[in-house]
């Protein structure tokens, strides 16, 4: 189907989280994913769809690979982007947020996507602002893009999401991925099993509706998905485990290890890897990685978001 | 000077046990006659009527905890403005923090708070001296000067006291006769959390308090206090294990007070969920969880907690409210809200009666900080509240008196709230 003739509407303003939708909702957002993934395959990969909209890019935090999906995801939708980052602009000037948001408000976006390193900013924004507000990252929050794209993935992958046995693996209190992953695969009816050293497991985590384990290999067992996050050793002020090497030993996925999973398993990864850390070359590499997968359907994934908020939302009013 | 009598209320006095229809009649400062009825006065040309038929008349409200903003952050509060949305919340008097700019840890600020509250005629401002020069923790205050000045506690704000400091203040502050009043929480666990550690703060990723940490320090303060003697304040308690340690330690025969805030008492953690991060709900301590919350108002009910304080800390809005939550400075304003909230949230929803409240709100805080109110007794001062149970109104920020705007509560409908105050006999006005 192409996305000109999409016939879908969307009821919410912002997108700042998953916790907030429903299933509906998600594969709302994933069956148009199908449709801009068509885009990327042809010849000439852009459509008049967004033509005359403005979307603000507003990155505190630095990010590339977020950035750059939201950024080819709005010109192959003709979308005009303008982008703000943390550095070199009044963004680091000490400016307040909501002058920040008064000024951008004041250009009259369509949509503002937003990244900050503090829980909460995009719904600061969203409260003051008209436009609609994307969230792309707020600290140790949610990562909603994120989860999705990856969701679109496993369903390219294996057909489906309900029953699937995934399994998340590595720094979780530092993960906005985990929170947002968790909240999408829980509410479509996957199993969800979180394991990763117990000094960087949030309390509480198994109300959330998931397993929690420390043993990697048990977390392993019989998993269709794995996902390995990113150790943010930037993000440890103190030693929440001893050495690298360590961690890699104990939490590091390795061929080895991955032969407990299912035979189909695939390996996910939300970049930037930390290859020898939290994953293996071998496997980062590897027949069952499908990360660079995960990269292209990133745009397709954030072209249907920009497509429901600014066109299908206005349509439904 | 004029004398004024109080017809027909519902005299609540936990101090003498009373709870009925009486007559209050106060003269010179002081409350002069108090009987069933005082109807042959009512003629006198000398005498002001102040009607009180169906309205709850009570010793003056006491606030043992308010961060007042002067002297050297009047942008955040103002003795003015502090005083004037105490007396428009019910309070006849407040207990100040130290921690203003220069903290109050002299003699000069102890006078000059006092005279200058004095000056204003509105509620009576009790100062807390700082426990050390320039709340650092490390030198004594010149606590037997400051208690002479009129300090009646004292108190180094949030700030945690090191073992060995802490158990020097409880034995100097002996002589003076002050309480340490003390917030415990091991800030090296607490370390970087802006919210309480559980299930709510692991889905917002935001980092947590846990809340050992408080209940870890009330045990250590509450082992050196049985070790040194004099007087002890809990400033707040708010954690289940924390209630459990008071009641232990009272149990034991400990001089040990705690008190509890009312957003302690009504809101839990989920609150900072619910609310999508208003900075309104950031708190230091942090709201708890939903068990800590039950605990605290069993121990409300069953006499465990000796006062509710409203910890009013006013900030300026451009500092508090439009900023992300994590750079939100932890602190709420009170004063115009908590008896409003407790009589709605507490009193209303059957946690406490209303004889409970006056004694956690008047009686507690006197005799904790050992002050002349919280009582109706013939010969007290003349410092009355009386309440409206039955009126409703809506907490509505921007008509606050306080400078202060930040309030979980903002919006809500409550019912019940002050609506006179009497400071030494005379009818006060915000």
């Amino acid at each position: 189907m192409s996305p000109d003739r999409l016939n879908v509407t969307w009821g919410r303003k912002d997108l700042l989280g998953i916790a907030e939708l429903d299933a509906a909702e998600i594969g709302v957002i994933l069956d148009t994913a199908e449709s801009f993934a068509e885009v990327g395959t042809r010849p000439i990969k852009k459509v008049p769809t967004l033509r005359g909209r403005t979307v603000l890019n507003l990155f505190f935090e630095p990010s590339t690979r977020t950035r750059s999906s939201f950024e080819l995801a709005e010109k192959r939708l003709s979308a005009d982007s303008l982008n703000f980052s943390g550095s070199g602009s009044a963004l680091s000037k000490g400016e307040s947020l909501i002058d920040t948001a008064l000024n951008l408000q004041a250009m009259q976006p369509d949509l503002v996507v937003v990244r900050h390193q503090h829980p909460g900013v995009p719904h600061l924004l969203a409260r003051r602002l008209e436009a609609g507000v994307v969230n792309a990252g707020d600290g140790a929050h949610e990562h909603p893009t994120q989860a999705l794209l990856d969701a679109f993935t496993i369903r390219r992958h294996k057909g489906r999401l309900e029953g699937l046995r995934v399994a998340i693996i590595g720094d979780i209190q530092h993960s906005r991925v985990v929170r947002s992953n968790i909240h999408l695969l829980t509410k479509v009816g996957a199993d969800v099993v979180i394991a990763g050293p117990r000094t960087v497991m949030p309390p509480e985590l198994a109300r959330l509706g998931v397993e929690v384990t420390s043993d990697v290999d048990a977390a392993l067992e019989g998993a269709d998905v794995v996902m390995m996050l990113r150790v943010q050793l930037e993000r440890h002020q103190r030693s929440l485990f001893p050495t690298v090497r360590e961690y890699f030993r104990f939490f590091g996925l390795t061929e080895e290890r991955l032969r407990r999973a299912q035979e189909d398993v695939i390996v996910m990864h939300p970049g930037p890897m930390n290859r020898g850390v939290e994953i293996d070359s071998a496997v980062a590499d590897g027949p069952y990685s499908v990360i660079l997968d995960q990269v292209q359907n990133g745009v397709a994934v954030r072209m249907a978001i920009l497509y429901l908020l600014m066109v299908a939302r206005k349509e439904a009013a | 000077m004029t004398r004024v009598l109080i017809r027909g209320g519902r005299v609540v006095d936990p101090s003498q046990g009373l709870d009925e229809v009486r007559d209050l009649l106060l003269e010179e400062g002081h409350v002069a006659a108090s009987s069933a009825s005082l109807a042959d006065l009512a003629d006198a040309p000398d005498i002001d009527i102040f009607d009180a038929f169906g309205l709850v008349v009570a010793p003056g409200f006491i606030d043992g905890r308010v961060h007042l903003g002067e002297p050297g952050f009047e942008e955040r509060e103002t003795l003015q403005s502090g005083l004037r949305a105490a007396v428009a919340g019910g309070y006849t008097a407040v207990v100040a923090l130290p921690d203003s700019d220069p903290v109050n840890d002299t003699r000069a600020v102890t006078e000059m708070l006092r005279s200058s509250a004095e000056a204003l005629g509105l509620a009576r401002l009790y100062p807390m001296a700082a426990v050390s020069k320039g709340l650092r923790g490390e030198k004594l205050a010149e606590l037997g000067e400051l208690a002479e000045a009129g300090a009646v506690a004292a108190c180094d704000a949030e700030h945690t006291l090191g073992t060995a400091f802490l158990r020097r203040a409880l034995l100097y502050a002996q002589h003076a006769d002050l309480p340490i009043v003390h917030r415990a929480r091991d800030c090296d666990l607490e370390d970087d959390g802006v919210m309480h550690e559980g299930e709510w703060s692991t889905r917002l990723g935001l980092p947590g308090c846990p809340g050992m940490a408080e209940e870890m320090v009330i045990a250590r303060d509450l082992l050196l206090l049985a070790d040194t003697g004099g007087r002890y304040h809990l400033s707040p308690v708010t954690t289940a294990g924390g209630v459990a340690r008071v009641r232990e330690g009272k149990a034991s025969g400990l001089a040990l007070t705690c008190e509890v805030t009312p957003h302690h008492l009504v809101l839990s953690d989920q609150e900072v969920l619910t609310s999508g991060f208003d900075p309104a709900t950031r708190v230091a301590p942090p709201l708890r969880s939903a068990d800590d919350v039950e605990a605290l108002r069993a121990a409300l009910a069953d006499g465990t907690v000796d006062m509710i304080a409203s910890d009013h800390r006013p900030y300026h809005r451009d500092h508090k409210l439009d900023v992300q939550f994590s750079a939100s400075p932890p602190g709420i304003v009170g004063l115009e809200t908590t008896v409003g909230v407790c009589l709605d949230r507490l009193v209303g929803a059957g946690v406490i009666d209303v004889m409970r409240l006056v004694e956690l709100l008047s009686t507690g805080p006197a005799r904790v900080f050992g002050l002349p109110g919280g009582s109706l007794e013939v010969g007290r001062p003349a410092d009355v509240t009386v309440l409206d149970l039955d009126a409703t109104w809506r907490v509505d920020p921007e008509g606050f008196h306080s400078l202060g705007r930040a309030t979980p509560f903002a919006g809500e409908e409550l019912r019940g709230r002050a609506s006179a105050v009497f400071v030494g006999g005379r009818r006060v006005d915000a």
